[in-house]
């Protein structure tokens, strides 16, 4: 036991630059000899998500695909992140030094930088790499409703079939031409950058939606909000379903190829962001006042309706950017898409990775979505691992693995080779 | 006339099941205050229990028993057996999170539901079994409305149910402690009602119904699917809610409610529309009255 500390204690120097660093260096490692590696060790390519798909397939191949790891990830970040921690922690306290913005879109840039190149090796990579982003910015706009906020809200899939089919339809409407729509009213080159506005005119869309489940939220809580929302979900999965200039039941497909990697990592950086700002502002501030007590939030001057109101436009706005996004990652949506089943996806993260908080967020996004990728050769009994485990977080963590903690980038970026000071610098 | 007398009789039927699941949710919701989403897979576990025992009474005692004994034997066998997968789901999802935010709850009723229905698919795998009937059909025809002896012995042993468990919780010391528990949590297990052997009996008796309601199921529509109880599981939990929490009374009206307005929908619009109509209809009801037909007075306004 003592090892295993003295072991992560070695590391505790090594600042963000450094681990970003390391990284870089393997996913260039694997770039450049990922074939060769992989054909000395007998695996037939370069194993996609880390080998846990071969090593469950093939138990034969486990030694080689630990040795691939080994020698590809492992090492060269240890290594790397060890020796070069004395280099990150100066580039580390300059950065910190500069403007806060400057230091945080420079490790945005190479964390970029290292996923492109990890994801280019193969187009599956590419897919994973941008569900699991959508359903980052899923996870954290349910957490506005449900953690800050704290209702229970069934109606998240709604909102993103709102979104989805707002963007698609416009996309096809104004880029495409389609058999549905007719000819295109814009020409396709505009497409790519109008993009952004037609996924802010979904995410209005959705929040508009959202006034459906907002208003009621004024006189009810609790589970009488949970069916409303639950209804409002419904009723839009329905109401698409009948709507023949939409796609029916067949839903609607071949939408432009216009959610790329970059453009996906944009978007999720920008949400963090603006979803950061907003629950630390006064509003976030005052979502939490209405959760914890109504009747005290209005005695010191809260105005919760304002509040619900904003909190259900907002979270359901990021539900349709991400709407729009997921429809044109997938580059087809139907309506079947949007029921239960994404909702129970999208509480399971909320609630694995914990309320209240976005750094909780993002890890239960990912980790449920690329544990459901990697676990998908045992088939069936990937939905008995996977509730198996939330059912433990939940017994042993009720509010979720990382709940109530803030965000908090500079301290994140830090350099690690002193104390932070502490205090007003 | 006749066509609407038809309807209605399909209405009833349709309604015995929602009404009977629905009053699981809400005898749970009423004694712990929180909502058993496992629900609609314990209906589909019980169908499947049923399914095993008829076939089982089929096979091996049809020679010397009548047929009304086999069905009365399948529905007394299969409600034990069924309860013991509600005091199951009570154990291992509920009772570890007695003092967890109520949420956190709902995800483990949710997640116990998942390993419900993989567990089936990798126990039977894909393959569809088919309901055995339990007794002949025979159709009537009363002045051009056409049914069937199964719709009338679905109605009949629905409102018998009910009217056993609102006995039972209105006359038996255990349906008295299970009244006083959700009248007050807190003080009851002082008065020496330990809310853990309160609560499984609460899930047992949920659980016993839903698989009666089952077997019910399987002898009007008799193919069987592991993801049988997503549809019906959920609007049973809506017509709970509708009809007030907590409500049992409550929630088998709004069971009925919810089976006329999916049926007559369907008889007006084209049946596509069902779902879009009934939940508009809820939603308006809910905005109105939010809480239900039956349901305390219960607003968090006044709680400081």
């Amino acid at each position: 036991m003592d090892k295993i500390k003295n072991f992560f204690r070695m590391f505790s120097v090594v600042p963000l630059a450094g681990w970003l660093f390391g990284s870089f260096v393997a996913v260039l490692l694997e770039y450049y000899l990922g074939d060769a590696i992989s054909y000395y060790l007998y695996l037939p390519k370069i194993p996609v998500l880390f080998g846990t798909l071969i090593m469950l397939k093939e138990p034969m191949l486990i030694p080689s695909v630990l040795a691939y790891d080994l020698i590809i990830y492992a090492l060269p970040i240890l290594l790397l992140g060890k020796m070069l921690a004395p280099i990150a922690n100066t580039i580390a306290a300059r950065l910190d030094r500069m403007p806060l913005w400057v230091a945080t879109l420079v490790h945005l840039v190479a964390f970029y930088g290292i996923l492109h190149l990890w994801a280019g090796i193969n187009d599956y990579r590419v897919l994973v790499v941008k569900l699991t982003m959508v359903s980052i910015i899923l996870t954290i706009s349910l957490n506005i409703i449900n953690g800050y906020q704290g209702e229970f809200s069934c109606s998240h899939p709604g909102f993103m079939a709102l979104g989805a089919y707002t963007a698609s339809a416009l996309t096809l409407l104004l880029f495409t031409d389609d058999k549905m729509f007719g000819e295109a009213l814009l020409p396709a080159a505009m497409g790519p950058w109008l993009f952004p506005l037609i996924l802010v005119a979904g995410g209005a869309v959705a929040a508009i939606g959202s006034l459906a489940v907002a208003i009621p939220s004024f006189r009810t809580r609790g589970d009488y909000l949970a069916i409303i929302s639950l209804a409002f979900m419904f009723i839009v999965k329905s109401a698409v379903e009948n709507l023949e200039i939409l796609g029916g039941p067949r839903g609607l497909s071949s939408q432009p190829d216009y959610a790329s990697l970059p453009v996906v990592f944009i978007w999720v950086a920008l949400c963090v962001w603006i979803i950061h700002n907003f629950t630390t502002s006064i509003m976030g501030k005052a979502l939490n006042a209405v959760r914890d007590s109504e009747a005290a939030a209005h005695s010191m001057t809260v105005n919760t309706r304002k509040t619900k109101v904003t909190a259900f436009m907002f979270g359901a706005f990021w539900a349709g950017v991400a709407g729009g996004l997921f429809a044109h990652v997938l580059r087809y949506v139907n309506p079947s898409t949007f029921g239960i089943q994404k909702l129970a996806e999208v509480l399971a993260m909320v609630y694995f990775g914990g309320l209240n908080s976005i750094y909780g967020s993002i890890v239960g996004a990912v980790s449920i979505s690329v544990l459901g990728e990697a676990l998908r050769p045992l088939e069936l009994f990937k939905w008995i691992i996977i509730p198996l485990i939330l059912i433990l977080v939940m017994i042993f963590r009720p509010h979720g693995l990382i709940s109530f903690t803030e965000l908090n980038v500079k301290e994140i970026m830090r350099p690690r080779d002193k104390k932070p000071s502490e205090g007003v610098e | 006339m006749e066509y609407f007398l038809q309807n209605l009789i399909n209405a009833l039927q349709w309604g015995s099941f929602y009404a009977v699941i629905s009053i699981g949710y809400s005898m749970v919701y009423g004694v712990l205050m929180l909502f058993n989403f496992a629900h609609g897979d314990i209906f589909m576990v019980g169908t499947y229990i049923g399914f095993g025992i008829a076939s089982l009474l089929l096979a091996l005692c049809s020679a010397f028993l009548p047929g009304w004994m086999i069905f009365v034997l399948t529905v007394v066998i299969t409600m034990f057996l069924a309860s013991f997968v509600g005091v199951f789901v009570e154990v291992v999802g509920y009772r570890p999170l007695r003092g967890a935010p109520r949420a956190s709850a709902a995800i483990t009723g949710l997640m116990i539901g998942i390993i419900f229905e993989t567990g089936n698919l990798i126990i039977l795998g894909a393959q569809r079994f088919s309901f055995p009937p339990l007794m002949e059909s025979i159709s009537y025809n009363i002045g051009g409305v056409y049914f069937t002896n199964v719709k009338v012995l679905i109605i009949v042993v629905s409102l018998v149910l009910m009217l056993a468990l609102h006995t039972f919780i209105q006359k038996s010391k255990w349906g008295m402690a299970m009244r006083a528990m959700s009248y007050d949590f807190l003080a009851v297990p002082l008065m020496g009602v330990s809310i853990n052997i309160i609560a499984p009996l609460t899930f047992a008796i949920g659980a016993g119904l839903a698989s009666v309601a089952g077997i019910l199921y399987g002898q009007a529509y008799p193919v069987l699917d592991p993801y049988m109880g997503i549809l019906l599981g959920w609007k049973a939990f809506v017509a709970a809610i509708l009809g007030g929490r907590g409500s049992i009374m409550g929630a088998a009206l709004a069971g009925y409610l919810l089976g006329f307005i999916e049926i007559f929908v369907a008889m007006v619009f084209p049946s596509t529309f069902r779902d879009l109509i009934a939940y508009s209809i809820i939603l308006v009801i809910l905005t109105f009255r939010p809480r239900g037909f039956f349901g305390m007075a219960h607003s968090t306004r006044l709680r400081l």
